[in-house]
């Protein structure tokens, strides 16, 4: 039986790394005494999927992780089973049967996220610096209508130009924060730092990312139908 | 959400900002205004390494049962923070409460190798602790040290307020309800280290006074008060099945060095190694029961969720339940994919039944550690393994499916000349032919690959070598050339690989590990230049070492290759860990005549350790 969490990572632990929250897991699965389905071979381990690895210093409401269940336990039973071995910040928050296969694999389905930017302290941050913010959210409009937005990015084969604007789906204020929703995956990825970057520098501002904090809201996988883009959150996917 | 010690922008900057939030599974938080001592538990190290430390682990649920004890964690900051913190002035901190270490009422420093010795200086320079413990005021934390090398804490003996010598399950709850009653009458600083000096294991530097011949060997060494005890006595835990074990230990987010459950099934060692300071200051070998080692197993696995445990001792195969106590694991955990490790195990036919019970053989290499090649030296060393061990050993691995083997052994020993250090080449070249001989060729998996490697024998206190001259940094790479140029000259040359260890390094543990008070201003030199992480190779500069030999005036060689005679007055003379020193000059003697000591099951060599009344000295006679 294959099943997805989700789960929410909040507060120091945006400081650690992607492949640290993976053993974290596994370890957690082994605390918490859920069946999970181990590789064969040499060197078993665990089969786990993890939709979008988080960049070091982002929280997230919404992360999500595919597992296969050897004994198949309740979604209740499961999460009240993790809640109770969980580190604090971590809470598991649902979890869902989803197809078997390649159809149900988190990580190929994503295909946007959203985020929520804002300044994590404001009564830290110099005046400077929270004006420049105050701009760029004023002005988002007049960045978003340029039809070509043009970041270098570091590839496999040195710096190229992409124009970013087609991955940019949305970007407005709202109140002080910033919404973004953008392309994200392995077919299209764009990071929310890049595009507010590209932004200030559109824009002649300057402020250094660290005073932002990031927190991913959604993670959505592209449903078409009949040629149409839909996007549906990752956790909406069960069987 | 807590409040973090540094901002983001700073922890964003620096490799593995992990290692300075806390938070991490089972790491324990209190109300501090609900306590009265706060305890900083150091490991003088970057965190990786002092996350591996099981001590630690057990001091700080020990400490943390106590209701009036809040004990935290605080490690070395790598050089990438260290940096920040000196530039923007933000002072040390404790990973739970993220508070200065300056607020804390002890801070506690394990130290477990001499290359650490710098860490420290670092450790209390960024807390804002004055370096000299003389210099403390009253609302500084008292400085505590413990760990192996306080059994020599002479060149730290400046640093330090007190230090703890034995195992500290043992008389922390004495001290803490002593400060505790002290603090409340608002006693000073120095009325406490007084009183403290009177619990049993507890050495106050300050209150002692040394003095030196003409020659520079000590002369006297003595308290300065009738009341301050002229000797201090190890402390140790005699029933080490219900000592307090840590249920639930710290499990860090960031892979630790080690990254997995730690059962301690015994203290101790049986064998007397000559070398080996373990084996003597842990004596006398204490076994914990096996019923309830499945316990701790069995609460550890389940707290933490690691997918591997170690059974670790000194010599894991000298415990007696082993093979129940694997049975066990394999049978209940086997399935769930936990792994077993077993390190420190001698190679013979037991130890091979009971590893291919818990390991794939295919991935897995072989360790040996005959420490020297010839017959003659292992006896001088007291190393009770023979040629034929060795052998028959690797013939039973070998056909066990195994084909790499790494052997250990030691250059620079007493008594040692080119013939033994060739015969670690003979030994090599013998244990590859033993594979080509027992495996036939169409059941060989690759080639046969034998790893040799090298280390500079280093005197330690309390053993019977601390007697013993060491060599020259030119000197050991000669011992290792000779080895390397005997290794190419055999048949089997293309089956082993030789590595050997840095010489510089060598030379400086030795100064530190058998040096006196007056090393220390060496210390403070170096990391007054800025020398932090000795033990990393690409921090250490053996240079600062040398311009602060040069500016203190303070001679390495008068440490390190000056022969001692038996009866010079040693800097940690003064220690009584139970091993009389009749036992070590004995076996000093011994080692001379090349005569072998039988280990203690086989027969008592009445090295004294019986005096605690317990463990292997009693076992069967109960």
């Amino acid at each position: 039986m294959k099943v997805r969490f989700k789960y929410s990572r909040q507060g120091e632990l945006r400081f650690i790394g992607h492949l640290d929250i993976m053993r974290y897991f596994q370890k957690a699965m082994r605390r918490a005494g859920i069946d999970i389905r181990y590789s064969e071979g040499m060197s078993p381990h665990m089969i786990m999927s993890f939709a979008l690895p988080l960049s070091v210093g982002q929280t997230s409401d919404c992360e999500y992780m595919d597992v296969e269940l050897n004994t198949p336990i309740s979604r209740e039973e499961a999460l009240s089973r993790l809640n109770s071995v969980m580190a604090e910040g971590i809470r598991v928050t649902d979890m869902i049967q989803v197809a078997e296969g390649k159809a149900g694999k988190a990580m190929s389905l994503v295909s946007a996220a959203d985020y929520r930017v804002k300044i994590r302290d404001a009564e830290k941050t110099p005046e400077e610096y929270r004006h420049s913010w105050q701009q760029m959210l004023d002005h988002l409009g007049l960045f978003l209508t340029q039809s070509d937005i043009e970041v270098t990015k570091e590839g496999k084969d040195g710096l190229k130009n992409v124009n970013i604007r087609p991955l940019i789906l949305d970007m407005h204020q709202e109140e002080d924060s910033l919404f973004l929703r953008v392309r994200a995956g392995s077919q299209a990825n764009l990071k929310p730092g890049a595009a507010i970057r590209s932004c200030l520098d559109f824009l002649d501002l300057s402020m250094p990312e660290y005073i932002l904090s990031v927190n991913r809201e959604e993670v959505y996988a592209d449903v078409s139908e009949n040629g149409e883009h839909k996007l549906v959150p990752l956790g909406e996917l069960g069987i | 959400m807590k409040k973090l010690a540094v901002d983001d922008s700073i922890l964003l900057s620096v490799d593995k900002p992990a290692r300075y939030i806390g938070s991490e599974l089972n790491s324990v938080v209190k109300d501090k205004n609900k306590i009265d001592i706060r305890f900083a538990m150091c490991f003088p190290d970057v965190y990786e390494i002092g996350m591996s430390h099981l001590g630690i682990q057990i001091l700080y649920d020990m400490f943390n049962r106590r209701e009036d004890v809040w004990c935290e964690r605080v490690y070395s900051p790598w050089t990438d923070m260290d940096r920040v913190m000196r530039e923007k002035n933000i002072r040390l901190f404790a990973l739970e409460s993220q508070d200065p270490i300056l607020d804390f009422d002890f801070l506690g420093i394990t130290i477990q190798y001499e290359m650490c010795y710098t860490n420290i200086l670092q450790i209390l320079d960024l807390s804002g602790i004055p370096l000299h413990a003389q210099d403390r005021s009253d609302n500084c934390p008292i400085v505590i040290g413990g760990g192996p090398c306080a059994y020599n804490p002479e060149p730290l003996a400046p640093f330090f307020d007190m230090f703890y010598i034995g195992e500290g399950e043992t008389q922390y709850n004495t001290l803490f309800d002593l400060y505790r009653k002290m603090k409340k009458e608002g006693k000073t600083r120095q009325e406490f280290l007084r009183q403290a000096s009177h619990i049993p294991g507890i050495y106050v530097p300050s209150l002692y006074q040394v003095s030196y011949n003409e020659d520079g060997t000590l002369r006297q060494f003595m308290p300065l008060y009738d009341d301050v005890p002229a000797r201090v006595k190890k402390q140790i835990v005699m029933d080490l099945t219900d000592a307090v074990y840590p249920e639930k230990p710290v499990v860090p987010y960031i892979k630790a060095t080690q990254d997995r459950v730690v059962l301690e099934v015994q203290r101790g060692c049986i064998r007397g190694c000559r070398f080996c300071q373990a084996g003597m200051i842990y004596r006398p070998t204490r076994q914990r029961n096996v019923k309830v080692l499945e316990k701790h197993a069995d609460s550890m696995l389940k707290s933490t969720g690691y997918e591997e445990i170690n059974l670790s001792s000194l010599s894991t195969s000298d415990y007696t339940q082993l093979s129940g106590l694997v049975d066990y694991l394999v049978e209940k955990y086997g399935k769930e994919h936990i792994n077993i490790a077993l390190p420190s195990l001698r190679i013979d036919a037991f130890s091979l039944d009971i590893m291919s019970k818990v390991q794939d053989v295919r991935k897995s290499s072989l360790t040996f550690a005959p420490e020297a090649g010839s017959q003659r030296l292992r006896n001088i060393i007291n190393k009770g393994l023979t040629e034929e061990d060795i052998l028959g050993g690797a013939a039973q691995a070998f056909r066990g499916g195994w084909s790499h083997v790494k052997l250990y052994f030691m250059l620079g020993l007493p008594q040692e000349n080119d013939d033994d250090r060739r015969d670690i080449a003979h030994l090599a070249n013998k244990i590859a032919a033993v594979f080509y001989e027992e495996v036939p060729k169409e059941e060989r998996h690759g080639k046969c690959q034998i790893t040799v490697s090298t280390s500079f024998f280093v005197p330690k206190p309390f053993t019977p070598f601390q007697w013993a001259v060491m060599y020259s940094p030119g000197d050991y790479l000669g011992f290792a050339a000779t080895v390397n140029h005997e290794i190419k000259a055999q048949l089997n040359h293309k089956s082993i690989k030789y590595n050997w260890h840095q010489a510089e390094e060598t030379v400086l543990e030795g100064f530190l590990a058998r040096g006196d008070r007056r090393c220390a201003s060496v210390i403070e030199k170096v990391y007054r230049s800025g020398q932090i992480f000795d033990a990393w190779t690409e921090c250490f500069h053996y240079e600062n070492w040398l311009n602060a030999f040069d500016e203190t005036g303070v001679d390495p060689d008068f440490y390190t290759k000056r022969p001692r005679s038996l009866d010079e007055l040693l800097p940690w003379d003064f220690i009584d860990i139970g091993v009389s020193r009749e036992f070590l000059k004995r076996e000093w003697q011994h080692a001379m005549e090349g005569k072998v000591t039988p280990n203690c099951r086989e027969q008592c060599s009445g090295c004294g350790a019986r005096v605690f009344g317990g463990g292997v000295c009693y076992e069967g006679q109960i």
